[in-house]
Order: structure tokens, then C-alpha cells, then sequence
């Protein structure tokens, strides 16, 4: 029998998945309806874009979120986390796109997945202190943001027993609120890892200025910041975040298929209320068979969402491609239905007082975020046709 | 698909058919088989197919389901595992497909022991070809404007009218048939019949060529064609919820496909092996990213069609109880148009070729199944009409009529 027959027929996501997802989905149309969202991030474009302050985010709403133990997902229960498997996690975080929290949830767990692949004692007493509530973010990314894991943000260099990190990590997500930076840095020939406290003497937060109003992204700064064992997580970092990445897509994915979702419902329930030339205008078919496409994409990015943390949570070779090929749907189902959900509003879509905007700019983030759909398809064009040339 | 858990007998029928098919492959027929049901053309071709379907009645692989006095084996959950394995050991796919797929379930469901008895065991055998009577020239998406007349005298009913796009009637001996019995209302004015078509009298039946230059389907005239009372399925009247579960079948059939066939080899493999083998501006087209991306755009499409089979078995997953079944038809069949329109576009000068031409890459499969896909995104509602019935009832928007 080969590997794939081993695997569950329900995606590994069974009564408790659901239940934790459904406790998320009332927990959070609860607590962050969409007038809610609205006055907390979008009450006016001003202070972002103008002023370039940072997208508020409701640390009372996170500190509730941590109590319901939502940063240990992906935390083994030997670390005090959930040990919950990446498919429940996708369930959750579906959610969180759905509502489309500002909070630094999914860079916790992408960093714990991280943590977790690393796997030495200094990385599991990370892991022991994101289940006890506290937030990380990745800093892995270079300046050319290239998404290869192969591109360490940072320079190492070991002086005595400690080691001086030196350089920038870009694109880091939901930096600001993060407590544990997570960050990739050559030292001789190897990537490695280290976890540095945010507020470590020598690490600066530049904030980026960004559309997307439910998070916050920065550049951080590394200047002769010096750490010591403790911080090394590991020394084959480079296997480590590979191990990793097809978790990193998920959460992405995740992301992205709840918050389309969203906006497929919130343009389906406009065109059954809008009403021209005396008709309800999901009537016309010019409205109502690109919403159905857009749901067909939807579902297409659910089904290979599930599958690819299925393949993932079981250790299957396939969880690479699984990923790949689940976060180019998602993205393309998230441009998509981003771009029916503002024209299909008509004009009213296109202002500030239509909450469409606040999921179209999240959505074109997270399509962008680890490759959007383009560069998935051309990393699985060298595993499923072989590299040009050969 | 995935692995289901199967019981003791489950595994020990699928070792069974398994090791069935492997002894039992049918030689290469003597004249070349066409790529579905719906195109079977020559009698060779027929008598050749529906020798198989015999062989793999007797042997067990279909009717596994139905129960042991229609013909069938009594089992449960049996007859996709032969479906799968008999798709597994590329076979040649079984001809009756209108009466596997459309009408012994819909006789199973709506029928009298009487009818049951007499008709279901040879569509499972193969023995009697069933094809299907619902389109006509002024009912196609709008399947209720029925005009073909059914009028009672005695014992019998009197038919008159014109169906089109009859796949398979050159060689049936029965069709599933819809008339209309009252003109006052457009639905409850339907009745459903098992029509007697091959040698019957008042029956006229001439092949429609296909844009391909095939037949395979063809148009059917009644004038006074007589059909008994006993061959009425259901009540007067209720001719339209028959059609609608003959139509659910039928549509499912896709996914649940009554036997082997189907694609040969994955479809994606099939494009990369086509790509590898053409060579454009002194590359191989396998090199080209913009080809890349296209193949690759289809093997996800591929997986998650796969996934979606999955999925919709989750309850957890599924917001919505039909959202994913009712797509089957519209994905499925945009699928196929999707892959053999690349295909045409990968083939590129040698596209051009057809089926003769021994130069055609894969005998003229690419722009031959390209025209064909036509057919299924057309017949048993258009995909227009999908996109209609998804919106509607899965989405909850008006109805666009």
C-alpha cells in the first residue's frame, strides 16, 4: 500500500476540527461584526494614508483570543500549546479571513510552524512562550521580497558565545504586534535561525505604508543586535523553513478562501436587494454567472485548501505541490471575486462607505504574500513537467 | 478520488475485479473505438462493444447494485469499486450508457415490478440499447416546451413529434421518452414513456452529423407510432419529475461513469507528454513558460476537481448541501473543453491533422475531443443553464425566466 492511501477521507478535519472552527465563527461574528471592523480600522482613510499611522487593531479582542488559546494551534501539547493539526488550523483561520481580523494570529502560527520544524530545545521554549500568549512574526524575507527561504534576510557572525545579527528582514507581517521575531540569517555557509525578542537592543520597526488596513508590515532592523544560545533555533534553517513552507502557504490560503467567501456572500446578498429596471439585478445573468464562477474558484481553493494541510499534517512528499497548487487557486479565486465584488456594487463599490474595499485590499495582500499564483504555477511546473531545458 | 474503507466483501470483490480484468482485457478491436458512448458509429464498433459489456455483466462488474430479481447481483457499495477498477485497467468503456446511467434508475425508481422485471436486466446486460428522448427542435435549455403529442386510444398511446440529438438511436431498441399528453399546463402536462424504437412501426430514425463529420446521434420521427399503456412510466402527468430524476442521474453520471474508459491517462500527463513531443521557434513546446503555466493552470484545476469529490463528502465543509454537487456537470464538462482545447493549442501545425492522417499526434485525439466537448456542454443542460440553477438555487438569486 502506498502512502496515499492513508489518507483520511475527511481531510483529518472531524467533530473536534468543526467544533473549534464553529466556535471561532461565533466567536468572532460576536465580537467582530462589520460595523465593528469598520470603526476600528476604516472610520477615515486620513490617518493611514495621509498620515501614515499605523491600521489600529483591538488588543482587548486579541487578549480574549489568546485566553481561548488561539496562539498555541500549532504548539505541541509538550510546549502547553493545542498540538491542533494544520487542517483544524486552516478551519480557524478561514475564519479569521472571513472577518477579516486585524491581529497577529496568522504570523504566530506561521512562525510556530516554523519553530516547530526546527525542533531543538532553544525553539520549543519559544514555542512554550507563544502557547503562554505571547506573538512572533517570520523576518525571512530579503529586499527583493523574492519568497525564497533560500535568501536569508540577515548576516551572522559568531563572537564568542554569542552570535551579532546585522541587516533587514522586509515584508514582516503584523511586525508591530509581534513579541518574537523569527528571523533567517546567513552564517558562513548555512541559513540559520534565530528567535530575538522585539524589543532587543538594536532591532528597529520602520512601518511600511500598505493598503491593507487589517494589518500592519514593516521593515525591521537588525543593527549589532546580539543574542545568545537561547536565541539560536537552529543551524539548518534552511530545512527548517522548507519543512514548513507548504504550512505557511496554507495559512495563507486559508486566509484568503475565508475572506473570499465574504465577499462572494456580501455581493450575492447586494444583487438579491439592488434593484434596477424593476428587477432585482441578480436576475440579469451578466451578474449572476460570474458569481457563480467565482464561487466554482471558491470552492476549488477550499477543497485543494483542505487537501494541502491534509497532505501536510501527515507527511506526505506531495504537501509541497499540495500547497503550491492550493494557494494559486486561492489567489486567483481572491482576485476574482475581488474584482466582481467592487464592480458588481457599482458605484457604490468603488467608495470609501462600501465595506468591500476593506477585503479587496486584504485579499490583494495576501494573494501577493509567499507568491501569488503565477509564481506557485512556475515552481510546480519544474516538479510536474521538469525544469526548461532538461 | 480517495481511498474509501472498504468492508471485507468490498476488498474481496475488488481483488476480484481486479484480478478479473487482468485476465480478461479484451483484445484490440479490429476497427478503431471512439472516445465516448455517444460516438459509436459502425456496427463492428457496436457488436464489439456490447460483447464486452456482456462479458463484464456475466463477470459481475455491472449491475452489481441492483437487486438480484432486475437482473442484478443484490450487493451494496460494490459497483463503484468496479467502476473504478475497470477505469483503472483502461478497458473499453460499456456502450448502453443511456441505460445504465439514465434509464434503469429512473425504472428502479418510478416503475412497476412488471416494468422492472422486463427492462431493467437488459440494460445492464447491454443487450438492449436504450437512448434518450427529451430534446427537440424547440425544446432544448427550455426542456418543458415539449411538443411531441402523446394521445390515449384503448390500450395504447398514439405519438407524434421529432427528437434531436438522439445519441445512440441507430442502435436502440427502447428509448426514455417525454410527450406531452395536455396542453393546459406546461409541467403537469408531461408523461413519461419506455418507447419501442428499433423495427417499430411509425418510427423514423435518421443520423445528424456532428461537427466532427461523425454521427453517432441522430433525430427520431413519430407518425402514429402506437405505444402500449403498460410502457407508461409513472402516472399521467407526472412526466416532468421522472425527467427530473432521469436528468439527476444523468448528470451524476459523470462522477459515478457506468464503467470503465473515461480518460486513459491522466489528462494533465497527456498534455506534458503532448508538449514534450512539439517542437515550436527550435524549442520543445514543454520549455515554453507561457505553455508551462497552461498545463499547470489544468493540473490544478484536475486536483481540485479530485478534492472536490472529497469535500463534498465532508459534511463539516460544506456550508451549503448542493453547492458542490451541482456543480459536477458544469466543472466536469468545461474541464474536458478546457484540457483538448490546450491540447489543439499545444499541437499546433499538427493540430491541423486529422484522425487519418498518420501524422495527427494521437490519431487526431486533440481537435477531435476539442469539437466533441461540445456535446457535453451543451446536452443535459447547457452549461448556461448550470450556471442558471447554481445561482438560483445554490446562491439564492432570482430566477432568470
Amino acid at each position: 500500500m502506498s502512502k496515499k492511501d492513508s489518507a483520511p477521507k475527511n481531510f483529518g478535519f472531524g467533530e473536534d476540527e468543526a467544533m473549534l472552527r464553529d466556535l471561532a465563527r461565533r466567536f468572532l461574528d460576536e465580537r467582530l461584526p462589520i460595523e465593528t471592523l469598520r470603526r476600528l480600522v476604516a472610520e477615515a482613510p486620513e490617518p493611514v494614508y495621509d498620515q501614515g499611522q499605523r491600521s489600529r487593531w483591538d488588543e482587548g479582542l486579541w487578549k480574549e483570543i489568546v485566553e481561548l488559546g488561539w496562539t498555541g494551534l500549532a504548539v505541541d501539547e509538550a510546549e502547553g500549546g493545542a498540538g491542533i493539526s494544520l487542517a483544524g488550523i486552516a478551519g480557524v483561520v478561514e475564519e479569521a479571513g472571513r472577518h477579516a481580523l486585524p491581529s497577529p494570529l496568522v504570523a504566530t502560527l506561521g512562525a510556530s510552524l516554523v519553530l516547530r520544524e526546527a525542533g531543538t530545545e532553544a525553539a520549543q521554549r519559544v514555542l512554550s512562550q507563544i502557547a503562554a500568549g505571547s506573538t512572533a512574526s517570520l523576518a525571512i524575507t530579503g529586499e527583493r521580497g523574492a519568497w525564497e527561504a533560500s535568501e536569508p534576510a540577515l548576516e551572522a557572525r559568531a563572537e564568542g558565545d554569542e552570535v551579532v545579527l546585522d541587516g533587514s528582514a522586509y515584508f514582516v507581517q503584523d511586525a508591530f504586534k509581534a513579541d518574537v521575531m523569527v528571523a533567517s540569517a546567513r552564517l558562513g555557509e548555512a541559513v540559520a535561525l534565530f528567535a530575538v525578542p522585539a524589543d532587543a537592543q538594536g532591532v528597529t520597526l520602520d512601518a511600511d505604508h500598505i493598503h491593507d488596513l487589517t494589518r500592519d508590515q514593516a521593515t525591521v532592523r537588525f543593527e549589532d543586535v546580539r543574542v545568545g544560545s537561547e536565541a539560536f533555533v537552529s543551524k539548518d534553517g534552511l530545512g527548517a523553513l522548507e519543512r514548513a513552507w507548504p504550512g505557511l502557504l496554507v495559512l495563507v490560503t486559508a486566509d484568503l478562501c475565508g475572506s473570499s467567501e465574504w465577499q462572494l456572500q456580501t455581493t450575492v446578498e447586494y444583487a438579491r436587494q439592488r434593484t434596477q429596471f424593476d428587477r432585482q439585478i441578480g436576475f440579469f445573468q451578466a451578474v449572476k454567472h460570474p458569481l457563480v464562477d467565482a464561487m466554482v474558484e471558491i470552492d476549488r481553493a477550499k477543497s485543494l485548501l483542505y487537501h494541502a494541510a491534509c497532505e501536510f499534517d501527515r507527511g506526505s512528499e506531495d504537501a509541497e505541490k499540495a500547497a503550491r497548487m492550493a494557494k494559486s487557486a486561492a489567489s486567483d479565486a481572491g482576485a476574482f471575486i475581488s474584482d466582481r465584488s467592487v464592480q458588481l456594487h457599482g458605484g457604490i463599490g468603488f467608495t470609501w462607505e462600501c465595506d468591500v474595499h476593506l477585503f479587496f485590499k486584504r485579499s490583494l495582500h495576501n494573494q501577493a504574500l509567499l507568491g501569488d499564483g503565477v509564481h506557485q504555477r512556475k515552481k510546480l511546473a519544474n516538479t510536474l513537467i521538469g525544469p526548461i531545458g532538461a | 478520488m480517495s481511498a474509501a474503507i472498504l468492508t471485507p466483501d468490498q476488498q474481496e470483490f475488488q481483488e476480484y475485479a481486479r484480478r478479473w480484468l487482468a485476465e480478461n482485457a479484451p483484445p484490440t478491436p479490429s476497427e478503431r473505438l471512439p472516445i465516448t458512448p455517444l460516438e459509436v458509429m459502425t456496427v463492428g464498433q457496436r457488436d464489439y462493444l456490447q460483447g464486452w459489456q456482456r462479458k463484464c455483466y456475466d463477470a459481475g462488474l455491472v449491475g452489481a447494485d441492483y437487486p438480484v430479481e432486475y437482473g442484478g447481483r443484490g450487493h451494496e457499495g460494490f459497483q463503484r469499486i468496479a467502476n473504478m477498477e475497470m477505469s483503472r485497467a483502461n478497458v473499453p468503456f460499456l456502450i448502453n450508457v443511456v441505460g445504465l446511467n439514465m434509464a434503469a434508475p429512473t425504472i428502479l425508481v418510478h416503475g412497476t415490478d412488471a416494468q422492472k422485471r422486463k427492462f431493467i436486466p437488459g440494460c445492464l446486460s447491454g443487450e438492449d440499447i436504450w437512448c434518450q428522448g427529451f430534446s427537440e427542435p424547440g425544446a432544448g435549455s427550455d426542456m418543458a416546451n415539449q411538443q411531441t403529442r402523446a394521445v390515449r386510444d384503448g390500450d395504447d398511446w398514439i405519438v407524434n413529434g421529432h427528437k434531436v440529438w438522439t445519441s445512440l438511436g441507430h442502435f436502440a431498441k427502447w428509448m426514455i421518452l417525454i410527450t406531452r399528453t395536455s396542453k393546459g399546463h406546461k409541467y403537469d402536462g408531461l408523461t413519461y414513456f419506455l418507447a419501442p424504437i428499433e423495427g417499430h412501426e411509425g418510427v423514423t430514425v435518421r443520423p445528424l452529423v456532428k461537427i466532427t463529420g461523425e454521427s453517432g446521434f441522430n433525430e427520431v420521427f413519430f407518425e402514429d407510432a402506437r405505444v402500449p399503456d403498460a410502457y407508461r412510466l409513472d402516472e399521467v402527468g407526472k412526466g416532468w419529475a421522472v425527467a427530473m430524476t432521469t436528468l439527476t442521474y444523468e448528470r451524476g453520471a459523470a462522477e459515478s461513469a457506468g464503467g470503465g474508459g473515461g480518460e486513459r491517462v491522466h489528462p494533465t500527463q497527456r498534455l506534458i507528454d503532448l508538449a514534450r513531443d512539439t517542437w515550436r521557434d527550435g524549442e520543445r513546446a514543454s520549455d515554453d513558460p507561457v505553455t508551462r503555466d497552461a498545463i499547470v493552470q489544468r493540473a490544478i484545476v484536475a486536483e481540485g476537481l479530485k478534492q472536490n469529490g472529497r469535500r463534498a463528502r465532508v459534511e463539516a465543509l460544506c456550508d451549503h448541501p448542493m453547492r458542490l454537487p451541482l456543480q459536477q456537470k458544469l466543472t466536469s464538462s468545461e474541464f474536458v473543453q478546457h484540457n483538448t482545447r490546450l491540447g489543439v493549442e499545444i499541437a499546433g501545425a499538427r493540430s491541423t491533422l486529422y484522425k487519418l492522417d498518420e501524422r495527427a499526434p494521437e490519431e487526431g485525439y486533440w481537435p477531435l475531443a476539442y469539437m466533441n466537448s461540445y456535446g457535453h456542454t451543451i446536452a443535459a443542460g447547457t452549461s448556461e443553464i448550470q450556471r442558471n440553477i447554481l445561482g438560483e438555487r445554490v446562491l439564492g438569486m432570482p430566477k432568470s425566466k
